[in-house]
């Protein structure tokens, strides 16, 4: 009889790489966005001006922060289609709260953010303790939250034309003041600060283990002892969150709350995370893959106008991305369970 | 005699439709390794779910150390010191192994929702060092061995200073050394007081690593013995009891017919290991074997569910590819899933659309729409002679008793011209009289020619209808028995005890059910 040791290592060392899925998309992805890159900036020498490339940034920053909340969700083996209009609806209520009430800026961004949490809270409550499917939940939290904005800003635009400084937090620079050279507006400023708030709770705090614990082994983290009910709500708050920062982001760059806007962009940042190497099927996912994923589509979507290619096509072509990512995660898997 | 650490007494749990345990008791003392024996479906693994707080009981008492405990929830049990390793182990697999051990009861720093990985590592790596198991706290789950996934489970209940471990089956997918390595981390427990018990079909390790050992059947507790007083064919008895005994069938002579299906050596992972069989024109072949040994494997690999690694089938004599289900439905076979609710019917549909299913497209009509006329018409046929009891054709398959709905898949193979039909327990949930029914059926077919491969968990079922006995053990096929063989014999060999498995020789390919010696525990005239 073979002695135990030689016999266990050997079949621990066949690799089964589950846990570094993510790591490997992450690189890919990094690798599409230089290629992209270099493809955009030979077909058009417009492509690395630092307009251009400020207007990447900028466009990149709402869809950023979205993806960054649903990264959570998504890694704890859910889904949340609702932030896109739970943005739009956190949006007007900061446009209430500032301009109809002509109450403190602060107030309002603390109202944008705290209807996000509610919202995904809401979710939370409708999948873990209803027990409905998160896709349908937030299907309907959806149209909840779109029916909602439209309703509380009497279906018209806020402007926010009596308080300059609001739209100063997102289109100002702070980095211009240290370097007048680098106008790169703050809202950018916010994206990586937000990102790195998230990667910290992803990864340091007792939340972000559950959330990947969740994702990974739902029954196995329940009879851990784990309150999975609570610690999913809370996941889903935390995507609410972020689609409550990115409201009032947004509604600090337009100068304005549009109550008709979000509807579209749940699924540009549910691409971002996937396409940074985050699995549909829960467990595994990055907040730099998120943050790299966001800005892929970004990009694309900038190249593409920039060669005049009409919007319509970019919808198709970032369609069919999506699709490619999740195929190939649904590949790689494959391969590793038959490794 | 030492007291007890632990005592259930009078536990009762329901399911609905089903009575998992009836007055049952288990006692355990500290430092003791106790095995806890019985048949599929006799209340082990249920009563070790009721210990550990995972299932709440409907009444009785649970006593630790003289005290009457509640244990409402597996968190309860946790702190009560009681801790058990699933079957299928309840790990997560993208965590590390420190994570895993620790979820749940992570070390925290300030502020208080941060985690302190330092010091969770640390603890991971001195529990760990304890079971000497050479296992990377830092690993992730997914990359270890079962064994050592395993020794991850065991460590988890180490730091939770567990005093009762249960290990429901956990030699079950271990091969022989890193078994031997189980063993020398539970007696090393044992040595620290810990009470485990070990729930196991492997009856032949029992007497290297069990102190007592308690017999369950059907939902009862039946003896709890010293090891050193029982034989293992003692237990085996304990376990079949002596129960309701049907006559043997009426075994045809089949030496004759034309083989209508063979397997050679087929594999697939680790669920089916080098399987080769006959089955012949009007044979009912029976497949015995506990839950897990590869029953329902095989028979999915036959019917193209699943692919096969290696190895050959034929069907009637001719090398089948067989690749996906509508390759076997062409073939001529059919598949009753052990699974009827989910896999067999589509409950939400009439019964007629549910008998057509398989052969929908001959009754296509222009523009593809249905032929009514027709599917009305064969569905009506199937009802008369199957005795389908309905009110209407239209009528819901979920509305039916569960031996109707199982006459109606039965139904929609014939309607397909199948002749090998694939029977995984197909009375399962069904009351005793439609059992009976479907019984007769089944005779009936192969008394029209048609070939049966029945798998069936219930071991008078198997010695009743069986006109030839395949016995599976952890995807091997153990042993080959004559139809009307004994449930001691089935069991010996479904559990592998040495000693029986050699008296009943395995045959790979027999010419005919000759009745062979069944050891000395054959009661079947």
């Amino acid at each position: 009889m073979a002695p135990p040791i030689t016999h266990t290592d050997r079949a621990a060392s066949r690799p089964r790489r589950a846990g570094r899925t993510s790591a490997v998309q992450t690189v890919l992805a990094f690798g599409a966005l230089i290629v992209m890159g270099v493809v955009f900036s030979i077909a058009s020498p417009n492509f690395f001006q630092f307009d251009n490339v400020v207007g990447i940034l900028l466009a990149t920053a709402v869809n950023g922060v979205l993806a960054l909340g649903v990264t959570f969700v998504i890694i704890a083996g859910g889904i949340d289609l609702s932030i896109g209009t739970v943005m739009s609806l956190s949006a007007v209520m900061t446009g209430i709260v500032i301009t109809n009430w002509q109450l403190p800026i602060p107030l309002g961004i603390a109202a944008g953010l705290a209807t996000g949490a509610v919202a995904g809270a809401i979710n939370g409550v409708i999948i873990a303790r209803l027990a409905l499917p998160p896709f349908i939940a937030t299907l309907g939290t959806l149209s909840v939250a779109k029916g909602l904005a439209l309703i509380t800003s009497g279906l018209r635009p806020i402007y926010f034309t009596d308080t300059p400084s609001f739209n100063e937090l997102a289109m100002g620079s702070l980095i211009a003041k240290l370097h007048p050279s680098l106008e790169i507006p703050n809202l950018v400023l916010f994206l990586f600060g937000a990102a790195v708030v998230a990667g910290f709770a992803l990864n340091r705090t007792i939340l972000g283990r559950y959330t990947f614990a969740l994702g990974s082994n739902e029954e196995a983290t329940r009879l851990s002892g784990v309150p999975v009910a609570g610690w999913k709500i809370a996941v889903y708050a935390v995507s609410g969150l972020f689609a409550g920062l990115a409201g009032v982001l947004i509604a600090a760059r337009l100068d304005s709350a549009q109550p008709s806007l979000g509807f579209g962009y749940e699924l540009d940042a549910i691409a971002a995370a996937v396409i940074g190497g985050t699995s549909l099927r829960g467990g595994t996912g990055t907040i730099l893959g998120t943050v790299i994923g966001a800005f892929v589509i970004s990009i694309l979507a900038n190249g593409l106008r920039i060669l005049s290619v009409s919007q319509e096509w970019q919808m198709v072509v970032t369609g069919v991305i999506v699709i490619l990512a999740v195929y190939l995660d649904i590949v790689r898997r494959r391969t590793q369970e038959h490794a | 005699m030492r007291d007890a650490m632990l005592a259930m007494e009078g536990i009762d749990k329901s399911f609905p439709g089903v009575r998992a345990l009836h007055r049952a008791r288990f006692e355990l003392r500290a430092g003791e390794i106790h095995a806890l024996v019985g048949e599929n479906g006799a209340g082990k693994s249920t009563l070790m779910k009721v210990l550990a707080g995972v299932l709440r009981r409907d009444a009785g008492t649970i006593r630790l150390d003289g005290e009457p405990v509640a244990l409402g929830s597996p968190r309860a049990a946790q702190d009560l010191g009681i801790s058990i390793i699933h079957q299928e182990l309840n790990l997560v697999p993208h965590l590390s192994v420190a994570q895993n051990i620790f979820l749940g009861r992570e070390p925290r720093r300030w502020p208080r929702f941060v985690l302190d990985e330092r010091a969770q590592g640390d603890a991971a790596r001195a529990v760990l060092a304890r079971l000497r198991a050479g296992i990377d706290p830092r690993a992730p789950v997914s990359e270890l061995t079962v064994a050592k996934q395993q020794m991850v489970e065991i460590a988890k209940a180490l730091s939770i200073n567990a005093r009762v471990l249960i290990m429901d089956e956990p030699t079950a997918a271990l091969t022989t050394p890193e078994i031997a390595e189980l063993f020398r981390v539970a007696r090393e427990l044992r040595a620290h007081g810990v009470g485990i018990v070990h729930i196991s079909h492997r009856l032949e390790e029992l007497p290297e690593i069990a102190d007592r050992i308690t017999v369950m059947r059907d939902g009862e507790t039946i003896d709890t013995l010293a090891m050193a007083d029982i034989t293992i064919d003692g237990i085996i008895q304990r376990m079949v009891g002596r129960t309701l005994y049907e006559a043997a069938p009426a075994i045809p002579d089949l030496a004759e017919h034309e083989v209508v299906l063979e397997l050679r050596g087929v594999t697939r992972g680790r669920a089916i290991r080098d399987v080769s069989f006959t089955l012949r024109r009007g044979e009912i072949l029976g497949f015995a074997g506990l839950i897990g040994a590869g029953r329902t494997e095989v028979a999915r690999a036959i019917f193209g569910a699943d692919r096969i690694d290696s190895g050959e089938i034929l069907v009637r004599g001719r090398r089948a590819r067989i690749r996906s289900p509508h390759d076997a439905v062409r073939l001529g076979i059919g598949y009753l899933s052990e699974d009827r609710k989910r896999y067999g019917l589509a409950l939400g549909m009439a019964i007629e659309t549910n008998i057509a299913l398989a052969t929908l497209g001959r009754c296509v009509g222009w523009f593809g729409t249905v032929d009514t006329t027709r599917t009305h018409a064969m569905a009506r046929r199937y009802v008369d002679s199957l005795k389908i009891r309905t009110p209407s054709l239209r009528h819901l398959a979920r509305n039916l008793s569960g031996g109707n709905q199982q006459k109606v898949v039965i139904a929609k193979w014939l309607a397909a011209d199948s002749d090998i039909l694939l029977f995984d327990e197909p009375t399962r949930g069904i009351d005793v009289g439609a059992k009976s029914e479907i019984y007769h059926l089944m005779n009936e077919l192969v008394r029209q020619g048609k070939s049966i491969l029945m798998i069936s968990s219930e071991l008078p079922e198997i010695l009743r209808m069986s006109h030839r006995i395949l016995v599976m053990c952890e995807g091997r096929i153990t042993a080959e028995l004559p139809g009307g063989s004994s449930q001691e014999a089935i069991m010996a060999h479904a559990t592998r005890y040495a000693g029986a498995a050699s008296a009943g020789e395995r045959m790979d390919r027999p010419t005919s059910p000759t009745r062979t010696s069944d050891g000395p525990t054959d009661h079947a005239h």
